[in-house]
């Protein structure tokens, strides 16, 4: 198929952008989109211009690193993907395709549709962990029983690939739903109940300082996430929080 | 010079207590003035930097990608072993370092692996106290699974991304030293280069990926946490980032290279739809226990089928060659990963290939949903039932055990594969070769580490399922944190080292040379261009099977590659800038270097070992004919090749492996 | 706890309590309203009872004027906030993938209630402010008997006033279809309990709204014969 792709391009973080027209042709449906993206670098790179800068790596889906805004929705129009593993049969033969950054003032861009999700590292040193030392001492795996239910439930949580598909696609940029699933992994498991309180004041406290937005529980989050993290994370992560404050 | 492994002396249960009881220390004041370089931040690499800052060491960790979490370790789907014996099953730290010596085909050093067997209970503990939501039984217990073809139940897992929660476990603990300025975390920052001072590892030379600039780091160690080689051959199943560049730049600086022909080729990816494919995505090897492999015995069909004209589903059993059961009635579709890949790989180079490409086998669940089927209905009660019934209740029993893999195909290939078989080829996974480390994970360059996949340690020839992950935390959490004191507690009056040294210049300007010449070059192909030359050479004649005809042409090829590569290889944009192409060209270029070496290795290398099959050395006649056939008298030795120039011209320097512990051992499936 | 409401969460629970105490005001009015179509004896004496009471006038009262001005100004605070969050905007964005309309105009409902709530003032506040604190007549009756339902029945008489109240009660409508579930949301009462409380916040946003309209439209109709 053909395609006409029109794509944020934008030197570095200093510089202005804007979109720019591109066409492709011969496209396979059974690539990925990156492939497709790679198609257009390759061309691009043969006629001495310089690539479409992306971030991309594990291309299966789990490292979290592909981060694209396609038509307007975060990874695109499938659901529970990301763009390495949209595949273009999703698109038709004529059609214009737009592709834009992740956009949050907490994710700034660093070249065309390349952002720094920092912010996002800095809310996990905030409280993202357990406190224990590695020693070969620690208690047996087997000393302390976890129900299935809160083990299962603590897994979903952590399934978060940390991609910020959420903060692309909500429409104040909020970072609750990254942080609601790490908050509830831990406060889930009795391992991480000890730091809870202070997991949750600092994670959130650092969270607002990188200049995420407030959710308002629209709930997009969820829809686009690819590893449908549920929004009830959110609403422990509040729980916790006022747990904490009072 | 001599290699020396510095295995402890005494029985092998005791080595390594014995020998932690006996190094010397760091004591904690002095260790706040010691640095350590970690380059990697995977399971080896984050687990390593987390530790070494609990100690108190000064980290500075370095990953390519935007963040520690990012590592490919992250893709491991399966699971991790552990000698636990929760299951009650008979299994011990001695049953877990048998399995893994005779999985690895004998071409391991026992010393290391019984060590990995050791700690391996303590990695499962340590994991569960970071809060790594691992799977439980209904009793609020760890459950486990059985893995490739291993008599006991020693898996440990969290659901299908067991890789992924193990590294954020790993990341978590990096994030508490990072809050505590114990480790100062580099993203996007790309290894460039070791710097050598006074024969020790003092430090590295690293690129900004974001705005280009040329950083000089010192420490008192360096250790490398880099990862496997498996993109030497363009497509294989770790991620488009993966490269070999720390390993090449530390062994181009003295380090020995180990083994570089071990490679893992798994039997069950999905294969290649064209020639615009970027990776390979791989499905996990349990679909094996119950799909049947075949290919259409008939030419005929093979062509009515890449043509459309025919569906698989429109061949009788008898037009079906399942090839596996025809050649191994014993194990059949269980043989073991290598024997599965040459064997598909043998059906597509004689014509068989069922799709476009010409490179992939049918995995057919048909049967075993008619086996489920069948048993559901006498397990309800229902006489008589019919052909759909009896579909309609197996497909409910396989959709429950691999539902989620045929959703993964289903979303990649577009087919429905209840309905239709299932294309898989081999792909290549996992590399058992690595950088030479002795014992205490040192290269044969004092002060310069080497841990995980980046290593050759503790997988011989072949590795075993869920032994990939055990093998990154062992080296990181619980075996690196106390040799690297062994060595740096000659180190504690050395103080800070200085990057102002004519070593760093050195270092620095040969950098920065070989980047100015890629943005300056005007040459007409792209790096992809030479990156897939490169892996086109590699699968043909350095894939699942090797003679010495193929190599020799291999390393010809390979040779005039590089050249060309040098004279025109083009790359837009600036050094001083986000440069994606740049980053690859450097990555390439060790990857052809690679290459060559991988190429002689093989061609050394007269037997066939594991993920090394030479077709030379087959068994002749009996009823293992044509199977691999294992040379322990002349080859029971690892290859550490030392750099002199050329990657031809390196020098082979062997490490015998001794076997006290196991009997050595012929493989057979038949 | 004084940093708990300067945090993005704590202001979300003081949105969300401040809802609650209007969720809960709107359903003591709609039940005092509908009285008024079965029953205007006992919609008078209710009246008269919440317009004297000194509870509802000099403690509720307060509360609720604060209520509904926390909850515009917070709204719009937190709607500033968000939108410098988000930085850069899309050129394509297309929202009616993830998130229905409604959930993400609040501010836009919101503006229209408050419209509402000055068009309201002026009707029915204002007047009683000025009968009972300007001239001090506390007695509520109007040539000899109570006054409220005819002064209620007189409001609904012009058309006009009558599509203004139906076309803001939609927009109640449509803020209530959100807000009610995201209230309990941002208290954190939701984990585990979703379901049943979209179930009651559909019905709660469609049953109040409704309610408000039917006792609109039955004095307009009612009264012009």
């Amino acid at each position: 198929m053909n395609l006409t792709l029109k794509i944020w391009r934008q030197k570095d973080a200093s510089s202005k952008g804007q979109m720019v027209d591109y066409k492709v042709t011969e496209i396979s449906e059974h690539m990925s989109f990156l492939e497709m993206m790679d198609v257009l670098n390759e061309q691009l790179v043969n006629s001495g211009e310089e690539p479409v800068a992306f971030d991309h790596d594990c291309r299966e889906g789990i490292c979290g690193m592909c981060s694209m805004y396609i038509n307007g929705e975060a990874h695109g129009p499938d659901r529970g993907v990301t763009t390495c593993q949209l595949h273009m049969r999703m698109f038709k033969d004529g059609d214009t395709i737009t592709i834009e950054p992740f956009r949050a003032a907490a994710f700034p861009v660093l070249k065309d549709l390349v952002v720094d999700r920092s912010s996002f590292d800095r809310i996990q040193h905030a409280g993202g962990y357990i406190s224990v030392n590695t020693s070969g001492n620690t208690q047996d795996a087997n000393a302390i029983p976890i129900s299935k239910h809160a083990a299962d439930e603590a897994m979903d949580a952590a399934t978060c690939i940390g991609c910020g598909a959420c903060v692309a696609t909500c429409k104040n940029s909020s970072a609750m739903l990254f942080v609601g699933a790490k908050v509830s992994q831990y406060a889930l498991l009795p391992q991480g109940q000890v730091e809870a309180a202070d997991r949750v004041q600092n994670m959130v406290a650092q969270m607002d300082l990188e200049g995420f937005g407030n959710c308002t529980n629209t709930g997009a989050c969820e829809v686009e996430c690819p590893k449908g993290i549920s929004l009830d994370n959110i609403a422990r992560m509040n729980r916790e929080l006022i747990k904490s404050s009072i | 010079m001599a290699l020396n492994s510095k295995v402890p002396k005494g029985p092998i249960k005791d080595k390594w207590t014995d020998y932690k009881n006996h190094i010397d220390l760091v004591n904690p004041a002095n260790k706040r003035n010691i640095d350590i370089i970690v380059v990697g931040t995977g399971l080896a690499g984050g687990s390593a930097s987390a530790t070494l800052a609990e100690l108190g060491y000064n980290v500075k960790a370095f990953a390519y990608q935007d963040s520690p979490r990012r590592a490919h370790s992250i893709a491991a789907q399966g699971g991790i072993n552990a000698a636990k014996n929760y299951q009650g099953d008979g299994d011990s730290v001695y049953r877990l370092f048998y399995d893994t010596v005779k999985g690895g085909d004998y071409r391991s050093r026992e010393a290391n692996v019984y060590r990995l067997a050791e700690v391996s209970a303590n990695i499962i503990d340590q994991c569960v106290a970071q809060g790594v939501p691992f799977a439980r039984d209904y009793g609020g217990l760890l459950d486990n699974r059985s893995f490739g073809g291993v008599l006991v139940s020693r898996t440990f897992y969290a659901k299908g991304q067991t890789g992924q929660q193990l590294l954020l476990g790993a990341y978590s603990a990096m994030n508490r030293q990072i809050a505590r300025g114990k480790i100062e975390m580099f993203n996007r920052h790309e290894m460039l280069d070791v710097v050598i001072v006074d024969g020790k590892a003092r430090g590295i030379i690293a690129r900004n990926s974001i705005t280009g600039e040329i950083e000089r780091h010192s420490a008192h160690a360096v250790v490398i946490a880099s990862g496997g080689y498996g993109n030497v051959f363009f497509l294989s199943t770790n991620a488009m980032g993966s490269n070999v560049s720390a390993g090449w730049k530390i062994h181009k600086k003295g380090a020995f290279f180990a083994n570089p022909c071990y490679t893992q080729i798994h039997p069950t990816c999905i294969p290649r739809s064209g020639d615009y494919q970027s990776k390979l995505t791989l499905m996990s090897e349990s679909l094996r226990n119950d799909g049947r492999i075949w290919v259409p015995k008939n030419m005929e069909d093979v062509l009515a089928i890449r043509e459309g004209r025919k569906k698989p589903t429109d061949l009788s059993e008898e037009e079906r060659d399942y090839y596996l059961e025809r050649r191994y009635p014993a194990f059949g579709n269980l043989v073991p990963r290598d024997v599965a890949s040459r064997a598909a790989k043998e059906r597509c180079d004689a014509g068989y290939g069922v799709n476009a490409t010409g490179e992939a086998v049918y995995l057919d669940f048909a049967s075993a949903i008619t086996r489920y089927g069948t048993e559901q209905a006498k397990i309800q009660n229902i006489s008589n039932p019919s052909d759909a019934k009896i579909y309609e209740l197996g497909q409910k029993i396989v959709e429950a055990k691999y539902g989620n893999l045929f959703q993964m195909y289903e979303k990649i290939v577009d087919e429905n594969p209840y309905e239709t078989p299932m294309m898989i080829y081999p792909a290549v996974h996992y590399t058992m070769g690595g950088v030479w480390v002795d014992y205490n994970l040192m290269t044969t360059v004092p002060g310069l580490y080497c841990i995980g996949e980046a290593n050759f340690s503790d997988h011989g020839a072949n590795r075993l399922g869920a032994s990939a992950l055990m093998q990154g935390l062992a080296d990181g959490y619980f075996v690196l944190p106390y040799t690297i004191g062994d060595y740096l507690s000659d180190d504690i009056r050395t103080g800070k080292i200085s990057t102002d040294s004519a070593e760093f210049d050195q270092a620095e300007k040969d950098v920065k040379e070989r980047l100015e010449f890629f943005v300056t070059n005007k040459g007409q192909h792209s790096v992809d261009y030479y990156h897939k030359k490169l892996g086109k050479i590699m699968w043909e004649k350095c894939g699942m099977s090797r003679n010495a005809q193929g190599l020799k042409e291999a390393m010809e090829e390979i040779k005039a590659l590089r050249l060309d590569f040098w004279k025109n290889v083009s790359v837009p944009g600036n050094a001083n800038e986000l440069n994606t192409e740049l980053e690859k060209a450097g990555r390439v270029a060790d990857f052809i270097e690679l290459g060559e070496l991988f190429a002689k290795d093989a061609l050394t290398r007269e037997e066939s070992c594991g993920g090394h099959f030479r077709e030379e050395s087959a068994e002749e006649s009996g009823p293992q004919k044509g199977e691999a056939k294992r040379n322990d008298k002349d080859f029971a030795f690892v290859s550490a090749w030392e750099y002199k120039g050329e990657p031809a011209d390196a020098v082979l320097h062997k490490e015998e492996l001794e076997f006290n512990d196991i009997e050595l051992k012929q493989r057979s499936y038949k | 706890m004084s940093g708990f409401f300067k945090s993005s969460i704590g202001r979300k629970v003081a949105m969300a309590l401040s809802a609650f105490f209007l969720m809960f005001f709107l359903l003591q009015h709609l039940s005092i309203n509908i009285l008024s179509v079965f029953s205007p004896e006992l919609f008078n004496e209710v009246s008269h009872f919440m317009g004297t009471n000194p509870v509802v006038q000099f403690a509720l009262q307060p509360v609720l004027i604060f209520a509904v001005v926390f909850h515009f100004v917070m709204g719009f605070a937190l709607e500033l906030k968000n939108k410098k969050a988000q930085g850069v905007a899309y050129a394509k964005n297309n929202g009616a993938a993830n998130s229905t309309w409604f959930s993400r105009n609040m501010v836009l409902s919101g503006i229209t209630i408050l419209a509402f709530i000055i068009l309201h003032f002026i009707d029915f506040w204002f007047p009683e402010i000025n009968t009972k604190f300007i001239q001090g007549d506390w007695s509520g009756l109007h040539n000899g008997e109570l006054r409220y339902f005819h002064e209620l029945q007189e409001k609904f008489v012009n058309p006009i006033r009558v599509v203004a109240y139906v076309v803001a009660f939609v927009f109640l409508g449509l803020h209530l279809a959100h807000g009610f579930t995201s209230a309990f949301q941002s208290v954190g009462g939701t984990a585990g309990r979703k379901k049943t409380l979209q179930t009651i916040g559909k019905a709660y946003s469609v049953i109040i709204p409704l309610g408000f309209i039917f006792v609109a439209v039955y004095h307009f109709l009612t009264n012009n014969h």
